[in-house]
């Protein structure tokens, strides 16, 4: 879609120092709800014992994906050269159809809007839903 | 046919029972208008628009986020046959209004979002899953008579 503008970045990093703290359960929240909620992406984590939202496996999920997310609010300025290897990884090895970051990105969403009701706003919603967007096409860079 | 488990209609219920449509359809909406700007394409008689404070402070953004809500309703008083319920709404916004059904996606996850902020904790995984199972079937249902 677009670029991100000073203003969207400015409103990303400002809205990340408040989530501090929390990535952990936020993360584990996300992967939770979208097992919950999209039990078609389950079908990428057939290798774990245990399926179900809360279980360990889908919790260490959710903070490995939430420090992916981090560290891109750090590379917010080149997100295409800071995320090649986690693209490369998501491109061959993983090979996650990227309809499912749109997904992911979502529950990332609810999950914001549940534990900061009053600093979600719709301004700040519009800048993380871009945010989420340009990771996630910069995650699918290597794709094809 | 769409079914429902006994947990979905009892959330569906209980979501809606407690939700003041004042509140929640003008926040969704505007929310809708100001993260997705151009589904502002359907409202250009709606004056000012130009900026998130503008669009949180329209009156008649206001006034057609609680209409929306009530349409809402219908399909949770009539949730065995939404299809049905929602046969002359959809031609509506097909032969009427002339909106993209794309939209309606993009206004139901802005709903998730403002309900989730309103339910906070109570707002659980399965919750989410029945409150989207339940607008997706209310989406489709909307699509069904464009051509």
């Amino acid at each position: 879609m677009t670029t991100l503008t000073a203003k969207d970045k400015d409103a990303v990093r400002t809205f990340w120092a408040k989530v501090s703290g929390k990535e952990e359960d936020i993360g584990t929240d996300a992967v939770a709800r979208m097992l919950a909620v999209y039990p078609q992406t389950k079908t990428y984590f057939s290798h774990w014992k245990d399926l179900s939202p809360s279980s360990p496996s889908a919790r260490k999920h959710g903070i490995t994906v939430m420090k992916g997310v981090a560290d891109a609010v750090s590379k917010i300025d080149d997100l295409k050269g800071g995320l090649l290897t986690l693209s490369e990884l998501h491109a061959f090895t993983l090979r996650v159809d990227p309809a499912n970051f749109k997904i992911l990105s979502h529950c990332l969403l609810v999950v914001l809007s549940i534990k900061f009701p009053n600093d979600f706003t719709p301004e700040a919603h519009v800048a993380l839903d871009k945010f989420l967007a340009a990771v996630a096409l910069a995650l699918a860079e290597k794709y094809r | 046919m769409v079914e429902w488990t006994d947990f979905e209609r009892a959330t569906i219920a209980d979501i809606f029972s407690k939700m003041q449509y004042e509140v929640v359809g003008p926040a969704a909406l505007a929310r809708c208008l100001i993260v997705y700007p151009w589904t502002q394409r359907y409202f250009g008689n709606f004056g000012n628009l130009y900026n998130a404070a503008a669009i949180s402070g329209n009156p008649m953004v206001a006034k057609h986020g609680t209409t929306i809500l009530h349409g809402l309703d219908r399909a949770v008083k009539n949730m065995d046959d939404i299809k049905a319920t929602y046969t002359e709404l959809s031609v509506l916004h097909s032969e009427k209004l002339h909106v993209d059904p794309d939209n309606f996606k993009l206004l139901s996850d802005c709903l998730t979002i403002v309900v989730a902020a309103q339910l906070g904790n109570d707002f659980t995984g399965e919750v989410q899953a029945a409150f989207q199972k339940f607008l997706a079937v209310v989406v489709s249902s909307l699509g069904r008579q464009y051509h």
